[in-house]
């Protein structure tokens, strides 16, 4: 089975972003760029599946400017097979990015699509539903267990209530979340190795998909900064004030 | 103008942020239908038709839908789509799973976690964990929208909507439900309580815990936690509070062993009045927090239980 991972290079999440004084969206010129967190832990899993016999080959995709092809190096760093770069814009939209990811899946034909849960830049969190739709694959999201047999497998999701336990039918796209493992470091010698694995680079028009965006951003702005407090000297106090001043208990 | 909201409930009962979400669709504007799916004893669909400025309830009966299953739910929310302009959930572990498979099945970009609307197609949303907030208009024929319930009031439960049932829907044979592990409390519920207690790395281990449970039970709140701390075990996933986790926005959070990093602060910086009890006074959790105790809770929360009375 071949494994597909979609990585998307994102603002690194130690950076502390800044919108733009024009208000057309945030800085990313000399800010630190890094691998989506989600997208390592999806990069991870597929390792594990390989290292465990059940994935032969794993493919890193990201689509992107030229720039997202360091990201691609950074999943064959980890040991990831080859690597395919889609050329398109900075901010194109999942839904864009899905019917992108579906030419690939036609073209590759993998038997498992690991991505992850949520973009940290857009914070949109439906990519992996929107590709599975696209399929008429089955989901299994914010998955933080794994367990393939065959032409099924069993994810366990991380909901509002707790954990749920679904089958699926392979193939399948299975979104990650946060504890499904933690990913490995790149040692320097496969760091030197990855730069020598396949990376292809097409061009997202080339495609014949329609990536053009349906939202149009009008602005982003700041949210209000919250004013930092007092410091109290003691529980008592903090009481106090939590009765008397703000009302609050 | 026609909206369908997909309910959220747990348990048999109507989750609070479906208020949240009538509030948003009553914003929009127009007739406001909402889709009960997995509820065999129509609790839930009672509850959804008592909310006020509701028209009708749907309430989908068919077996194939009863877990809520995004391959099943998806293709009937489409076969709906057609009668409205707007479909939404709120944006809870439901919503998110199934409207971004909805969308793509209408060719639609999804508005994910909105916390304002502007007109019909205009709605504000945070990116970047909150530190941004971008304003969308969509030019999609239907709007299909998850709402983030914190940013809207809850509509009055006041109404008393015709409810009709639905028994059309498929099986698509795609995936199964096996079982939920569910944490069980007594506690309100984290998105929903009035106060909530969130305990962190500082807590050291899942025993320690008790300590804030036992000022969650004096003030009638509800406990959260930190990535941290579900990642160490502490805690279950569902305790966990943030960009990735569940925006809290009460009236009272109490941060205890809480470093404030972003990823935190995304999902409780909303809250009223915010109390940081932590022992590094540098700790950037005091930037937010109204009222700050540099301590050791492990001092600090004994002593605030007592003081609880
Ligand atoms: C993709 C991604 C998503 C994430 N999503 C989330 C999310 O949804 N929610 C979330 O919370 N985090 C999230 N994080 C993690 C986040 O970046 C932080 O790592 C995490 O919030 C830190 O948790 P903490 O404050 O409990 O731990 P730490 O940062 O280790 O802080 C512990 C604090 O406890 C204090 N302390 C220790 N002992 C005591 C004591 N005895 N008395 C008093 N104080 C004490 C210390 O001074 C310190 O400030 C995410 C990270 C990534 C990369
Ligand atoms: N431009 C992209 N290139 C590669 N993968 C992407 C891209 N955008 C989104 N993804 C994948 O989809 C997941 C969810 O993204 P989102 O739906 O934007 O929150 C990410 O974690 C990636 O796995």
């Amino acid at each position: 089975m071949k494994v597909l991972v979609p990585v998307k290079r994102v603002i690194d999440y130690n950076v502390k972003v800044r919108v733009k004084a024009d208000q057309s969206g945030v800085e990313l010129a000399n800010v630190k760029m890094a691998m989506n967190p989600f997208d390592e832990i999806a990069v991870e899993q597929a390792l594990r599946l390989k290292e465990a016999g059940k994935a032969e080959e794993i493919i890193a995709v990201s689509i992107g400017p030229t720039q997202n092809q360091e990201t691609i190096r950074t999943a064959l760093a980890m040991g990831a097979d080859r690597g395919i770069h889609i050329e398109a814009p900075q901010d194109i939209e999942p839904l864009a990015v899905a019917k992108l990811l579906k030419a690939v899946v036609v073209q590759e034909n993998p038997g498992l699509v690991l991505v992850g849960k949520q973009a940290i830049d857009d914070d949109c969190n439906q990519t992996g539903q929107m590709l599975a739709a696209l399929l008429g694959w089955s989901q299994g999201t914010f998955v933080s267990g794994l367990e393939i047999t065959g032409e099924k497998a069993i994810v366990i999701r991380e909901v509002d209530g707790g954990l749920e336990h679904i089958e699926i039918t392979m193939p399948a796209i299975v979104t990650v979340d946060l504890r499904l493992n933690e990913p490995r470091y790149a040692s320097l010698p496969n760091i030197m190795k990855a730069k020598k694995k396949p990376l292809d680079s097409q061009n997202a028009t080339d495609l014949g998909v329609d990536i053009a965006p349906r939202l149009t951003i009008l602005k982003v702005e700041e949210p209000e900064t919250r004013a930092a407090g007092v410091k109290v000297a003691n529980v008592k106090e903090l009481v106090s004030k939590l009765k008397d001043e703000a009302k609050v208990i | 103008m026609s909206i369908l909201i997909l309910c959220d409930h747990e348990n048999g009962q109507l989750h609070s942020t479906t208020l949240n979400t009538v509030s948003a669709a009553k914003q929009i504007g127009g007739n406001i239908h909402l889709l009960v799916v997995g509820d065999p004893s129509g609790k839930v669909a009672k509850a959804a038709a008592s909310i006020g400025g509701v028209e009708k309830v749907l309430a989908a009966t068919n077996k194939a839908l009863e877990n809520k299953l995004a391959e099943n739910l998806a293709p009937l929310l489409k076969s709906l789509a057609a009668g409205y302009s707007h479909i939404m959930a709120p944006a809870n572990t439901t919503g998110k799973n199934v409207m971004p498979r909805l969308a793509a099945l209408l060719d639609v970009m999804q508005i994910s976690d909105i916390i304002k609307v502007i007109d019909a197609d205009k709605f504000q949303r945070p990116i970047y964990a909150g530190n941004a907030l971008s304003t969308v208009s969509s030019s999609d024929t239907t709007k299909v929208i998850t709402v983030r319930g914190t940013a809207f009031e809850a509509a009055e439960e006041n109404g008393s909507a015709a409810i009709e049932t639905l028994d059309s829907a498929e099986d698509a044979g795609l995936s199964i439900y096996m079982k939920s592990e569910l944490s069980s409390s007594e506690r309100p519920e984290l998105t929903s309580a009035p106060i909530v207690i969130s305990g962190g790395r500082g807590m050291q281990d899942g025993a320690n815990f008790a300590m804030l449970e036992k000022i969650a039970d004096k003030l009638g709140a509800a406990v959260g936690a930190s990535r941290a701390a579900v990642d160490a075990g502490f805690v279950p996933n569902d305790y966990q509070v943030g960009q990735t986790g569940k925006v809290v926005a009460p009236d009272l959070y109490v941060a205890v062993g809480i470093s404030g990093a972003i990823q935190h602060l995304a999902g409780m910086k909303d809250s009223k009045v915010i109390v940081a009890i932590n022992k590094d006074e540098e700790a950037p959790i005091f930037q937010v927090a109204d009222y700050g105790l540099v301590s050791d809770l492990f001092d600090a929360v004994p002593e605030l239980e007592k003081e609880l009375g």
